[in-house]
């Protein structure tokens, strides 16, 4: 148990898979103009990936090993959370029209992130099983949603501020990310 | 001869990926900690494209339009594992450094930005070029950030030590929070002179996703191109 909750910490703030790792930026710097977009980008996105992080790690344990295919991973990875993706969204679609609204609009643009392939490299990569690699997924996933979502606030209120005119837009982004950035460092010594 | 020459000097100045068309940021940002490093990507990534650009433009009338995407996918990815194993094989330290991001260069926006826009259209030849022109705007893009972050965050070019001693490194700048520094006054550089870029042109570029991902905000673009995928 302690060694999941470490694991889970470990993804979420220490390396966390944004602001450490670079991975998913894409999202990151694009859906976070308001808190209640990103907010449910996070929550899709923690979706998503906790349930590929299960589906790839037993599928790697249980069929690429047995048969030697291991090179393959990439290959089957990501054909895998392409197909998940779409599964997931026609079945909310059928069984949660509710869920769907707001969750839905998110499905599409997640399978253009690539923390979702990330996690699932690192998972074989770190040697996790079953249990590890879902609680790696589900801290990588919180740790996106947290930055995200920090991101979001940060920018609304930016919104009003007086910023130089050629630091307007993306530069004025990347800088506040990179000071997000520098604080998600002192998280380093947690563990 | 002349269109070869075109499409090298389009990916290199005109549609340079790293600083024009702003494709490809996570490894950007992620592997650009060294020169080094960032010649590695750059290069790794252009074997790949060239090798992907020439396939996808020899099946372009084979594959179905319905299953593009996930054929594309499929195609990079086989390249990208073939290119994994060699640079295991052949080059341990470049696949040691690069790690994770060899892998994810299946997701990387301007392979399959590629793809769809240019060699799913073109002849071979101009498609296979288009991958070298592409690739080497990339290499050419990585190394120059890296030399900058490298320069001031160790005072070193390719590890050799080029400041003096009375020069103090600012590590940052070889850490997380420097690459996005770096690229924040990129571009902002770039928006005070006006330079062509995807971050200050408003119009949209051909590309699938528009072109721009750093400000890609628009909630339908993975409609388009669902299995489409980029970092």
């Amino acid at each position: 148990m302690k060694e999941l909750i470490l694991i889970i910490i470990g993804s979420a703030l220490v390396n966390n898979v944004v602001l450490s790792q670079f991975l998913g930026l894409c999202p990151f710097l694009g859906v976070s103009k308001k808190i209640k977009t990103a907010a449910g980008m996070g929550g899709a996105v923690i979706f998503v990936i906790t349930v590929s992080s299960a589906l790839t790690s037993l599928i790697y344990e249980y069929v690429l090993t047995p048969l030697n295919l291991e090179y393959l991973q990439t290959i089957v990875f990501i054909i895998v959370i392409a197909a998940l993706v779409q599964f997931v969204e026609m079945v909310l679609k059928k069984i949660s029209p509710g869920l769907y609204k707001s969750l839905g609009v998110y499905l599409p643009l997640i399978t253009t992130n690539c923390a979702v392939l990330g996690v699932a490299i690192i998972n074989v990569t770190k040697e996790y099983n079953l249990i590890q690699s879902i609680a790696n997924g589900f801290g990588t996933a919180c740790g996106f949603t947290v930055a995200i979502v920090i991101m979001a606030g940060l920018r609304e209120r930016m919104e009003h501020n007086d910023i130089p005119q050629s630091f307007k837009g993306t530069p004025i982004v990347l800088v506040t990310a990179g000071l997000m950035a520098m604080a998600f460092m002192g998280f380093a010594g947690v563990i | 001869m002349n269109k070869i020459g075109e499409r090298i000097y389009n990916g290199i100045i005109k549609e340079n990926p790293t600083f024009v068309l702003m494709l490809g940021m996570c490894p950007t940002l992620a592997v650009t900690s060294s020169a080094f490093n960032g010649i590695g990507m750059g290069l790794t990534t252009m074997v790949v494209l060239v090798m992907s650009n020439t396939i996808i433009s020899l099946l372009r009338k084979v594959i179905p339009d319905g299953v593009r995407m996930p054929a594309y996918i499929v195609i990079v990815a086989s390249f990208v594992t073939m290119v994994q194993l060699l640079l295991q094989g052949y080059l341990p330290a470049v696949y040691d450094t690069l790690g994770i991001y060899i892998p994810l260069i299946v997701v990387n926006c301007i392979i399959l930005g590629r793809a769809e826009s240019y060699a799913s259209k073109n002849p071979i030849i101009p498609s296979m070029f288009d991958g070298v022109g592409m690739g080497l705007g990339f290499t050419v893009g990585l190394t120059s950030i890296g030399i900058f972050r490298e320069l001031i965050g160790s005072g070193c070019i390719f590890g050799i030590k080029v400041m003096g001693d009375w020069y103090e490194p600012a590590t940052i700048f070889v850490l997380a929070p420097g690459a996005f520094f770096v690229l924040a006054m990129l571009t902002a550089v770039q928006n005070k002179l006006k330079a062509p870029s995807a971050t200050n042109v408003e119009n949209e570029s051909k590309l699938a996703c528009g072109g721009n991902c750093i400000s890609c905000n628009r909630i339908d673009c993975g409609e388009k191109s669902k299995a489409e995928s980029e970092d």
